[in-house]
């Protein structure tokens, strides 16, 4: 057991992927020799070599139709997306590409592939370097869709993404590369498709990713403190394939349910969810579902404008309180 | 400005040069098979037997069966959606061509692709692209993959002049060059991007070659109606490739002589310019080709009666054949073979 932060379990966990299988590679903008721009795959160039950890030009089209061709012919790459804003100038090959040529053919063509890339707010960028974009990537049939909240999960889901025969788009929080957390010795392999509750809890279920996992983590522990709310934390980490089953369990035992998104609010991850349970368990509530967004906005630079779009610790306690009084 | 290289070989007393008698009689069936099928989906279109849309390449024949001849087994292709002559080329029966056109359940993919997107990875066919350009990388990381694996196939990415204008072709050029990857880029310059002239959109002459030296390429233009110059060309090319020289660039002109699709009766054509193509049309100047090189005519009408057998056959088939089974539907969207996003 050690002690790491997110960005080296990034590396940690590329690494434990490209020394079991000589079929990874893995290329990029400046994530070889520079280590990348978030330091977060340092020591793989010098490991691995430049034949499997390649730099690339600012192609963002070349890195995924590169990354395309080389997983239907039989590698296993693992291409960097700096940002996934940057989703925007190469999503031919997220929207029509890798996701789609495996029904279109028939079955003949495969693209196990990851695409990894720095997703979210916090870090002061403005809104063309801030967004969660995990919504355009889960309303695209073929693809998979995962987003750690924590660096053994980053591990662990990065081995089940790459050993997975599908194409994963795997969501790196930015704000939460320099946390840390305990992280076992020697090979982890998590499983797609698979929440975690990370604090049990009677009175209400707060469905979380990335970095609104922390924050709803401590929101259930002020909400317990201040107020007597007993809530019940899960990390959906995987939104494709989503674990419906931890979800509608938890709602079955709380009979309240909450989201908290960082997306901006239109077509976020949490009204899908908010709608299964519609669906499938309406009269296991006892209250309408809220959502806890950040509103439909492009986000602002300044720290304290931010800070009040997307959604807090505070806000996330205000409203749950809120919602459970009513 | 490129210059178009002449590079047929003037009339030899013997067949058995560098091409040789074999190939020749191949890619002259190659033409004359490309040209019936695509005239039969054609006429099955106007008989509402085709459905959707469909892209075809009467009048680009040499293209397809000059760089099919010169491939080796393992040799990857990259279509466009006007992709049905280079999947033929490869060796894919009419059959399952004309079933997927058809949408049947013999159809290359079972109806679920269509025309746009025909795939044959047993033929080496990778697929066929329909977002312009996208295909372009795509080659580059199949052909990295070779380079990587120390492989020796090439990765051959086959697209019209209309792609030289999108940000994808440029980054695929720079990439390939940059990685020294084999990859063989073959534009198809049939003089039109969809329904405009290509000379009106682009900025140089040669929209592929012109800008072959911003990637450090030789830039060649050749006469793309010309099977035996295509072959040369390409057989070149791949064998540079496949020595690790790097990727080429290879612009042939040539001519469409449909619309761009079903739906474009091509009404922005200059008057005779038709007209003046098809005095230069591929299957014509092949079967001269072949005359020269003393094959008796009987050799000659041998093919192309056997070919129009063989596409009669194929469409009777594709006719019986049932639509695609319901139950496939949903198959494939994952690897499990399903489409289940949820527990």
């Amino acid at each position: 057991m050690a002690e790491l932060t997110y960005r080296d379990a990034v590396a940690r966990g590329i690494a434990q992927e490209m020394a079991r299988d000589p079929d990874v590679v893995f290329l990029g903008e400046d994530i070889g020799k520079a280590g990348g721009v978030f330091k977060a795959t340092v020591g793989l160039y010098e490991q691995f070599g430049p034949l499997r950890v390649r730099d690339t030009p600012i192609s963002e089209q070349a890195i995924l139709g590169a990354a395309m061709g080389a997983a239907m012919t039989g590698l296993k790459p693992i291409a960097e997306i700096m940002f996934s804003d940057f989703f925007a100038v190469c999503f031919d090959y997220i929207a029509n590409e890798f996701s789609k040529s495996r029904y279109m053919s028939n079955g003949q063509v495969k693209c196990p592939l990851v695409v990894r890339t720095g997703n979210g707010g916090g870090a002061r960028f403005g809104a063309q370097h801030s967004q969660s974009v995990e919504n355009w990537c889960m309303m695209i049939p073929g693809l998979k869709v995962v987003a750690p909240s924590s660096p053994r999960d980053v591990i662990g889901l990065m081995a089940a993404a790459v050993r997975d025969p599908d194409p994963v788009i795997f969501l790196e929080h930015k704000s939460l590369y320099p946390t840390k957390g305990e992280v076992p010795d020697g090979e982890i392999v998590d499983k797609l498709g698979t929440a975690s509750i990370m604090r049990p809890g009677r009175d209400a279920t707060i469905i979380a990713l990335a970095m609104m996992v922390p924050r709803a983590l401590a929101a259930a522990d002020k909400l317990k403190a201040e107020h007597g709310i007993d809530c019940e934390v899960i990390d959906v980490r995987s939104l494709v394939p989503l674990d419906t089953r931890t979800i509608l369990g938890s709602v079955a035992r709380t009979h309240r349910l909450f989201t908290v998104e960082e997306n901006p609010r239109l077509c976020g991850w949490g009204a899908e969810i908010v709608s299964i349970v519609a669906d499938e368990a309406f009269y296991d509530l006892d209250g309408p579902p809220v959502r806890i967004t950040t509103p439909h906005m492009p986000l602002p630079a300044a720290d304290i404008l931010e800070d009040l779009a997307l959604p807090s610790t505070d806000r996330i306690v205000d409203r749950v309180k809120r919602a459970m009084e009513s | 400005m490129a210059k178009v290289e002449d590079r047929a070989l003037a009339p030899a007393a013997s067949l058995n040069d560098d091409i040789g008698e074999e190939t020749r009689l191949r890619m002259y069936r190659l033409q004359v098979e490309i040209r019936e099928a695509e005239q039969r989906a054609f006429d099955l279109f106007l008989q509402n037997l085709v459905k959707g849309t469909s892209h075809l390449s009467l009048g680009q024949e040499a293209v397809a069966a000059g760089c099919a001849a010169a491939m080796k087994p393992g040799d990857l292709s990259f279509c466009t959606y006007r992709g049905h002559a280079h999947t033929l080329a490869r060796g894919v029966p009419i059959e399952k061509v004309l079933g997927e056109l058809m949408q049947r359940d013999n159809g290359l993919m079972r109806g679920k692709g269509g025309s746009m997107h025909l795939t044959s990875t047993d033929h080496g066919v990778m697929g066929s692209y329909a977002i312009i350009g996208a295909h372009l990388p795509i080659a580059c990381g199949a052909a990295w993959r070779a380079q990587y694996k120390g492989a020796k196939d090439v990765s051959v990415c086959f697209f019209g002049d209309g792609t030289t204008n999108i940000g994808a072709f440029h980054e695929a050029l720079n990439f390939a060059a940059v990685w020294k990857l084999p990859v063989i880029f073959v534009c198809e310059n049939n003089l039109y991007m969809e329904y405009t002239p290509i000379g009106d959109v682009t900025a140089v002459a040669h929209p592929a070659a012109d800008r072959a030296a911003s990637y450090g390429l030789p830039s060649i233009v050749i006469d793309g109606n010309d099977a035996d110059v295509v072959y040369r060309t390409a057989r070149d090319a791949y064998e540079k490739a496949r020595a690790g020289g790097g990727p080429s660039l290879i612009e042939c002109m040539t001519y469409r002589y449909s619309g761009h699709s079903r739906a474009d009766p091509a009404k922005y054509r200059p008057e005779g310019e038709l007209e003046k193509w098809k005095e230069r049309d591929p299957i014509k100047i092949y079967r001269e080709r072949l005359r020269q090189f003393g094959i008796k005519d009987d050799i000659i009408v041998g093919i192309e009666t056997e070919v129009k057998r063989q596409v009669d056959d194929a469409t009777e088939k594709c006719k019986a054949a049932p639509p695609p089974a319901l139950d496939i539907l949903t198959t494939d969207v994952y690897a499990d073979g399903g489409f289940a996003w949820r527990n």
